[in-house]
């Protein structure tokens, strides 16, 4: 056994403490521990994005972040969002296979929830981090500028 | 595997005194790639610095921009002060990946991960950044310029932590960055190039191109000197003076080589 760690987080607004293999990233506590099965993975490497999560309201990769770096901070996963802010991604076509899907979804809500960020970058820049192998990005892209424009 | 995780820098030092085999991790977006088939690493002893305060954010004072070791990619994206006053800085970081690793990623970072690739230190190269290194033993200051002696080799010793890294402030005349990679984004560069000039002169930086990035100093002589230029193939002797790329997984050397020159070329045509 190797030597157990324990943490606490505030994970979907709700407190969670528990010990943990300091080996684990918090993909695999996400998933593994808390059958939060939302997050995927992906490449693993921190390029596709399947991963996304919120930590301390940022976008980041579950799948490079070691799970002792989470104590004390704040995580929010797809699970968090409320679906009824995923239906214009929805009704744009963005969606085909699904894996990139929940991370898609999370970078997607994080722009629509900053619009500021519009005066500095463009969607595609900010989505840059979520690769989809299906439907290619307009549909992505035009579901998230609907969104921002408040259509339904 | 073992992770100490201090609260101080003092700490941080004590415990890398100690321990001077343990790996300082910050944003981890280099130390965890494939993590799970990479089981050699989870055996190592880890110096977690992400939870020392001292460490955060970043300063001005009146001559320099100061990085904190934990200071992200995307806490000078948004500073809407960096990006206007050290342009070259935001201009980097939003090359690093996207967000999720720019919110991540830390400069402190990307200089000891020693990347002959990496797209801030080139940057941070050409505005003569100097790395602060502290341990137990004092406090030590090396110009980025002179801190890589190879590959993946550089002057911090094992019981050293980089704790800022110092930028002057400086007005240039002439100051872009351009990398060449497979795509605008997402992609590890081919080839980076930094330069500016300012009252010290001209400083070019280069990355992808050599063991380590390095500063140019056959190019900076070039043009200093004025030499007039009539096509990029003037520029290729100091290229192959200052620089040795090689074909690799990204790129090829003669690829390398030809675009260096061109982006050099075109660049300072435009500036």
């Amino acid at each position: 056994m190797p030597d157990m760690l324990a943490v606490a987080f505030t994970l979907n607004g709700a407190p969670v403490s528990l010990e943990v293999d300091p080996a684990e990233r918090l993909l695999d506590t996400l998933r593994y521990r808390l059958g939060l099965t939302g997050t995927k993975e992906g490449c693993g490497e921190g390029e596709c994005g399947a991963c996304t999560v919120y930590l301390d309201g940022l976008p980041v990769n579950s799948c490079l972040i070691p799970i002792y770096q989470v104590h004390g901070r704040r995580v929010e996963t797809v699970e968090s969002l409320d679906p009824a802010a995923l239906e214009p991604l929805r009704d744009s076509g963005a969606t085909q296979c699904g894996a990139c899907t929940p991370g898609v979804a999370m970078t997607a809500c994080w722009i629509a929830t900053h619009p500021q960020l519009l005066a500095t970058h463009s969607i595609r820049e900010l989505m840059a981090g979520n690769l989809c192998r299906c439907t290619g990005y307009d549909g992505i892209v035009d579901g998230i500028a609907a969104k921002l424009a408040g259509r339904p | 595997m073992n992770v100490l995780q201090p609260r101080t820098k003092a700490e941080a030092l004590a415990q890398l005194a100690e321990r001077p085999e343990a790996i300082p991790i910050a944003g981890g977006t280099d130390l965890l790639v494939h993590w799970p088939t990479r089981p050699a690493e989870h055996d190592r002893t880890y110096l977690d610095v992400s939870g020392i305060d001292e460490l955060k954010g970043m300063r001005w004072t009146d001559r320099e921009l100061v990085l904190g070791a934990l200071a992200t990619y995307w806490d000078v994206i948004t500073d809407a002060r960096a990006t206007r006053e050290l342009p070259l800085l935001g201009q980097a970081a939003r090359q690093v990946g996207a967000v999720q690793i720019q919110a991540r990623g830390t400069w402190a970072g990307n200089i000891v991960n020693g990347s002959p690739a990496a797209d801030g230190v080139p940057v941070l190269m050409a505005y003569d950044a100097v790395v602060v290194l502290e341990s137990q033993r004092g406090r030590e200051e090396v110009p980025l310029a002179q801190f890589y002696q190879g590959y993946k080799q550089m002057r911090r010793t094992s019981d050293q932590l980089v704790v800022e890294i110092r930028i002057p402030r400086r007005v240039y005349a002439v100051q872009w960055f351009e990398k060449v990679g497979s795509r605008r984004a997402q992609a590890i560069a081919k080839v980076g190039l930094a330069v500016v000039r300012g009252d010290e002169g001209w400083r070019i930086a280069a990355a992808s191109v050599a063991p380590t990035v390095r500063r140019c100093a056959a190019l900076e002589r070039l043009l200093a000197e004025a030499t007039p230029l009539r096509s990029p193939d003037d520029l290729l002797p100091a290229i192959d003076r200052d620089v040795a790329p090689i074909d690799d997984i990204r790129s090829t050397a003669s690829y390398r080589r030809r675009v260096m020159a061109r982006v050099l070329y075109y660049g300072l045509q435009a500036s």
